[in-house]
C-alpha cells in the first residue's frame, strides 16, 4: 500500500430504504433499512450479516437502485448513484455487478451460456465484435473453472455449484470494481461451498474488487472478508475488522449470533452451557423504541428503551450500545 | 457403537429406485441400520445422497412410483409394503415425523389448536376437550409464548421459528417412540435454530423418545446425536459413535466433509 | 445431455401425449384436403349443376358429399369453407398474438402509471358490445372478409395481453431479470430478449386454443349473417344455409358442423398438450 490516503470507493451515509405491505387490511410502510452508514475502500471485502428481517438483501438491492430508497447517499468514486438516471446510471453499472444467491434461478433458462456472458460486454463494450465476445466469454469460463464448449449449452444442464461460477463469470467479465454477492453461498453443498469461496477470494485479489458479502452466517465470511458489518431489523449493531469481531465481540447481538454458530466438534458442543438467544426477532412494523434489539437482550436497561445508541467506537470497532464498554 | 440390545428399528439392505426417461435411478443403496430405543442417530450427506429418501421410506411417505426393497421391522412389524389401515397406526403414534419446511407441512387454513388435537383425537383417542387440552399444554411444552393467544392463530400468522415448534408439538402428540427429523433447522436463522435444537434435546430428555435426525450440517449432528452415520450416493459410508467421527474419521469422504467446513 | 434445450425436452414430452398427437395429425390432414381437394374436384364451389339439385352424399362422380339448393358441390364448398375459416382462424390468432404480447409485456414489466394506462384502455375495450361493433363496422364498411379480421382480432388480443401481463409481472421478480437490469440492459432489450422468449410456452398455448374461439366466432357471425359474402363460405355459413334445410336435407347440416366440431377438438387437444408439454412445472 502507498502512502496516500485512499479515499472510500463506495459511501453510503443516512440510507433509508421503506416499502409498503399490506398489514391487517391497509397499507403501511415497513422499514427495511434505517439510517445505514458505512464505507468501503477499493480491494477491501466487507461482510454483511444477519437473520431474516435484517434488511440485509434490501441493502444489496437498494445500492444497486435495484428497488426505490427512502432518502439517504450512495457515493460511488464520488457520484451519488441515487441521484442518476437513464444513460448516466446504465453507464455507472458496468462498474457494480452482483452475484445471486440462487445460482441457476440467476441465469436465463431459455438463454445460451454465450449468450448470457456476452450480453454485458453488449451494452458496456460495444466496440467488441461477436467473435471477440465469443472469445472474452470462453476465456472467462475457463477461468471460473468450466469449460469453453459450455458456452452453448443452457443453464438446466447445470449443477448449482456450476450455475454459480457462471454468474460469477457474467460479474466479472466487465471487470467491475465492487460485486455485491448477495448470499452466494447459502443455497451450494458443503463441499462446493468452499469451491466457490476459494473462487470468489482469488478473483478478488487478482482484480483487486471491492466486495459486498452478504450472508446469513458467520463462519463462512472468516476467511472470506476483511471487516464485517452486523445488521439487526434494519440497522447497524457492529462494524468490526474480522479478526476483531470474532475474537472479540462487543454488541451482545453479535455475540449471540456467534454462540448460536453449532461447532462441529460434539466434546466442545456437549460443554456449552450459554443457554440460546431467547426471544423472537420484532415486527419490523412495530420496532422497539431506542434500541431495537432491547427486547432479546440481557444487559438491556432502562436507558436502551428511552435512547437511540449510535454507533460509536469501542476498542477497534465501532458498536450501537450503550453498555458496550461494560459487558 | 452398538450394544448387545436389539434396535426397536431395523433397517436391512433397503433400497430405493425410480426410473425415468433417463435411466433407473438408485437413491437408496443397499442400508442397514439400527436405532435403538432412546438414542439420537444423526445422518448427514450432501444434496443427492438419499438421506431424505431414506427417512421417507421408514414411514412410506414415497411416492408410488418409487421402487422399495429390504426390509424395515418397527418392532418386529414389517413396515415395507405394510397396508395402509395398519400403517396409520404407527405413524405419529409410534414413529413420528418432523419436516423441514413447516409452511407446506402444516395446514394453511386450520388453526394451530386444530392441528395439534386433531393428532391426539386419532391416535389417543380422546375427546374434543381432553385432546384441545393437551394441545394447549405441548404448546407450553414447546416454549411459545402466550400460548392460548397462538392456538388460535393460523399458521402464516407465526413465525417461522414458532411453526417448527409447532411442528415437534404436533409430533409429540401421541407421545411417539421415535421422531424422524428431516432437516428440521435447515430453514431457520442461526440463533433460532440454537433455539429448535435446545427444544430437540429438552424433548429427548423429558420423553425419553429416539430421534433420527437428517440434515447437511455437521455441527447440529455434533450438538445433538449419539452416533452419526455419513450417506454418500445412497449408502452409508461411515457409521460411528459421534466423538469418534469427528476426531478420528476413517472414510476419506468424511474427511473430506470435516475439511471443507470453515473454522471458527 | 443434448444441446437442443428446453424445446427438444417439450417436443420430446408432446410425442409422447397422444391425444395431442393424433389431434396434430388429424389437423394436418384436414388441411392438406382443404388445400387439395377442390383442386382435385371439376367443380368450384360457386358451380351450379342445375341436374342435380338437393343431391345426397354417395357416389355420384365428384359429389361425394352431395350438393345444395342450387346444385354447388358440396364436398368442395366445405373445404373452401375450411380453408376460410382456418385463415380467419390463423390470421386473426396472429395479429392478435403480436398485439397482445407486447402490449401485456410492455404494461407488465414498466408498471405504475403506463401499466395503468396501457390496462384501462384494455379494460374500456372489454366493455365495447361486440356484435353491435361488428354490425356497425359491417354497415360502414360492407362485408368485406378483411373486416372480419379486424372485427375478431381487435377483440381477441385483449385476452392474451391480460395473461401476458400476469405472467410478465411473475417474471420480472425473478433473479435472471434482476440480473439482466444490473448488467445494464434496458427497457426494450429485456422485453424482446428475456421476457417474450420466457412466455412462448404460454403464448403458443393460448394461441393455439384461441384459434378455435375465433373459428367459432366466425361461424357465429357468418350464421347470423355478418360474415364473408356468397357465394364465397365459411364453415359457419354453410351451417347457416343448412340449418334452414335441416329437416327434408340433413347432410347440408350435418357435414359442416361435424367439420367445424372436429377441428375445434383438435385445436383444443392439441392446446392442452402444448401446455402440458411446455409447462415448466412438469419436470
Amino acid at each position: 500500500m502507498n502512502g496516500e490516503p485512499q479515499q472510500a470507493l463506495l459511501s453510503v451515509r443516512s440510507l433509508r430504504v421503506s416499502y409498503a405491505v399490506r398489514h391487517r387490511g391497509r397499507s403501511v410502510q415497513l422499514r427495511a433499512l434505517e439510517n445505514v452508514d458505512f464505507q468501503l475502500r477499493k480491494g477491501e471485502a466487507l461482510a454483511v450479516i444477519g437473520e431474516s428481517g435484517s434488511g440485509k438483501s434490501t441493502l444489496a438491492r437498494a445500492l444497486l437502485r435495484l428497488i426505490a430508497v427512502d432518502s439517504g447517499e450512495v457515493r460511488f468514486r464520488g457520484t451519488d448513484l441515487l441521484r442518476l438516471r437513464g444513460a448516466a446510471l446504465r453507464s455507472m453499472r458496468r462498474h457494480l455487478q452482483m452475484i445471486f444467491q440462487d445460482g441457476p434461478s440467476a441465469l436465463d433458462p431459455r438463454m445460451q451460456i454465450g449468450a448470457i456472458l456476452s450480453e454485458p460486454l453488449q451494452v458496456f463494450r460495444p466496440e467488441l465484435s461477436g467473435a471477440e465476445r465469443r472469445s472474452a466469454a470462453a476465456a472467462m469460463l475457463e477461468r471460473v473453472g468450466l469449460k469453453a464448449q459450455h458456452l452453448e449449452r443452457y443453464p438446466h444442464e447445470f449443477s448449482g455449484g456450476q450455475a454459480q461460477r457462471i454468474g460469477i463469470a457474467r460479474a466479472l467479465i466487465v471487470e467491475p470494481e465492487l460485486i455485491v454477492c448477495d448470499e452466494p453461498l447459502s443455497a451450494l453443498d458443503v463441499s462446493i461451498k468452499a469451491q466457490i469461496a476459494a473462487l470468489l477470494k482469488s478473483s478478488q485479489q487478482q482484480m483487486h474488487l471491492a466486495l459486498l458479502f452478504i450472508a446469513h452466517d458467520l463462519p463462512a465470511v472468516r476467511d472470506l472478508c476483511d471487516r464485517v458489518m452486523v445488521l439487526y431489523l434494519g440497522r447497524i449493531m457492529e462494524i468490526a475488522a474480522c479478526e476483531a469481531l470474532f475474537r472479540a465481540p462487543r454488541h451482545p447481538y453479535t455475540r449471540a449470533l456467534l454462540q448460536a454458530v453449532p461447532i462441529p466438534d460434539p466434546r466442545i458442543a456437549r460443554q456449552r452451557r450459554t443457554p440460546p438467544l431467547g426471544g423472537e426477532i420484532p415486527s419490523a412494523l412495530a420496532p422497539p423504541s431506542g434500541c431495537v434489539f432491547r427486547t432479546r437482550c440481557r444487559y438491556a436497561i432502562e436507558r436502551c428503551a428511552r435512547e437511540l445508541p449510535l454507533l460509536r467506537s469501542v476498542g477497534e470497532s465501532l458498536v450501537a450500545c450503550h453498555r458496550a464498554e461494560e459487558i | 457403537m452398538l450394544n448387545g440390545a436389539a434396535g426397536i428399528l431395523q433397517i436391512r439392505g433397503l433400497t430405493v429406485g425410480y426410473r425415468t426417461p433417463q435411466g433407473a435411478v438408485t437413491a437408496v443403496d443397499g442400508v442397514d441400520l439400527d436405532i435403538a430405543a432412546g438414542e439420537c442417530l444423526g445422518i448427514v450427506g450432501e444434496s443427492g445422497s438419499g438421506k431424505t429418501q431414506l427417512l421417507m421410506s421408514i414411514l412410506g411417505l414415497l411416492p408410488p412410483q418409487a421402487r422399495l426393497g429390504g426390509s424395515i421391522r418397527y418392532r418386529g412389524t414389517e413396515l415395507l409394503h405394510l397396508r395402509a389401515s395398519a400403517l396409520n397406526r404407527i405413524r405419529s403414534a409410534r414413529i413420528a415425523m418432523i419436516f423441514q419446511d413447516p409452511m407446506t407441512s402444516l395446514n394453511p387454513y386450520l388453526r394451530v389448536l386444530g392441528q395439534l388435537s386433531e393428532v391426539a383425537r386419532l391416535h389417543c383417542g380422546l375427546s374434543r376437550r381432553a385432546a384441545e387440552a393437551r394441545a394447549l399444554s405441548m404448546i407450553e411444552a414447546v416454549h411459545i409464548g402466550e400460548p392460548a393467544r397462538r392456538a388460535h392463530q393460523y399458521p402464516h400468522e407465526l413465525s417461522g421459528g414458532m411453526r417448527q415448534r409447532i411442528m415437534i408439538a404436533m409430533a409429540l402428540m401421541a407421545e411417539p417412540e421415535i421422531i424422524l427429523a428431516d432437516e428440521p433447522t435447515t430453514a431457520l436463522d442461526v440463533t433460532v435454530q440454537a433455539q429448535v435444537l435446545s427444544l430437540l434435546q429438552e424433548v429427548r430428555e423429558r420423553t425419553g423418545a429416539a430421534l433420527v435426525l437428517v440434515t447437511h450440517d455437521l455441527g447440529v449432528v455434533a450438538q445433538l446425536a449419539d452416533r452419526v452415520g455419513v450417506m454418500r450416493a445412497g449408502r452409508i459410508v461411515e457409521l460411528a459413535g459421534s466423538e469418534e467421527l469427528f476426531t478420528r474419521p476413517s472414510h476419506p469422504y468424511t474427511r473430506s466433509l470435516l475439511d471443507s467446513l470453515p473454522r471458527l | 445431455m443434448s444441446g437442443g434445450g428446453l424445446w427438444y425436452e417439450a417436443w420430446r414430452r408432446l410425442r409422447a401425449n397422444r391425444p395431442a398427437l393424433s389431434s396434430g395429425a388429424l389437423l394436418l390432414l384436414i388441411v392438406l384436403a382443404a388445400l387439395l381437394l377442390p383442386l382435385l374436384s371439376p367443380y368450384n364451389y360457386y358451380t351450379l349443376d342445375w341436374n342435380h339439385l338437393y343431391l345426397a352424399p354417395g357416389w355420384h362422380g365428384w359429389h361425394l358429399l352431395g350438393t345444395d339448393a342450387l346444385g354447388r358441390d358440396l364436398l368442395v364448398r366445405t373445404m373452401w369453407g375450411c380453408r376460410v375459416s382456418l385463415l380467419v382462424g390463423l390470421a386473426a390468432s396472429v395479429v392478435s398474438v403480436l398485439i397482445g404480447v407486447f402490449w401485456g409485456t410492455t404494461a407488465g414489466y414498466l408498471g405504475g402509471r403506463v401499466d395503468g394506462l396501457l390496462m384501462r384502455f384494455v379494460d374500456v375495450l372489454y366493455s365495447v358490445p361486440f356484435i353491435p361493433f361488428v354490425i356497425v363496422l359491417t354497415v360502414l364498411f360492407g362485408r368485406e372478409l378483411i373486416l372480419i379480421f379486424v372485427a375478431i382480432g381487435a377483440v381477441s388480443w385483449l385476452d392474451i395481453a391480460r395473461i401476458v401481463r400476469g405472467q410478465t409481472l411473475a417474471l420480472k421478480s425473478r433473479e435472471f431479470i434482476e440480473a439482466a437490469r444490473v448488467s445494464g440492459v434496458g427497457t426494450a432489450s429485456m422485453i424482446v430478449r428475456h421476457l417474450v422468449p420466457n412466455l412462448i410456452g404460454i403464448v403458443v398455448i393460448y394461441a393455439t386454443l384461441t384459434i378455435p374461439t375465433v373459428i367459432l366466432f366466425e361461424a357465429f357471425l357468418s350464421f347470423l349473417g355478418l360474415g364473408v359474402q356468397s357465394p364465397m363460405t365459411s364453415l359457419g355459413s354453410l351451417v347457416a344455409e343448412g340449418a334452414g334445410r335441416m329437416q327434408s336435407f340433413p347432410h347440408l347440416l350435418l357435414v359442416p358442423a361435424v367439420l367445424l366440431a372436429v377441428l375445434i377438438f383438435c385445436f383444443n387437444f392439441l392446446g392442452d398438450g402444448l401446455r402440458d408439454a411446455l409447462d415448466p412445472r412438469e419436470r
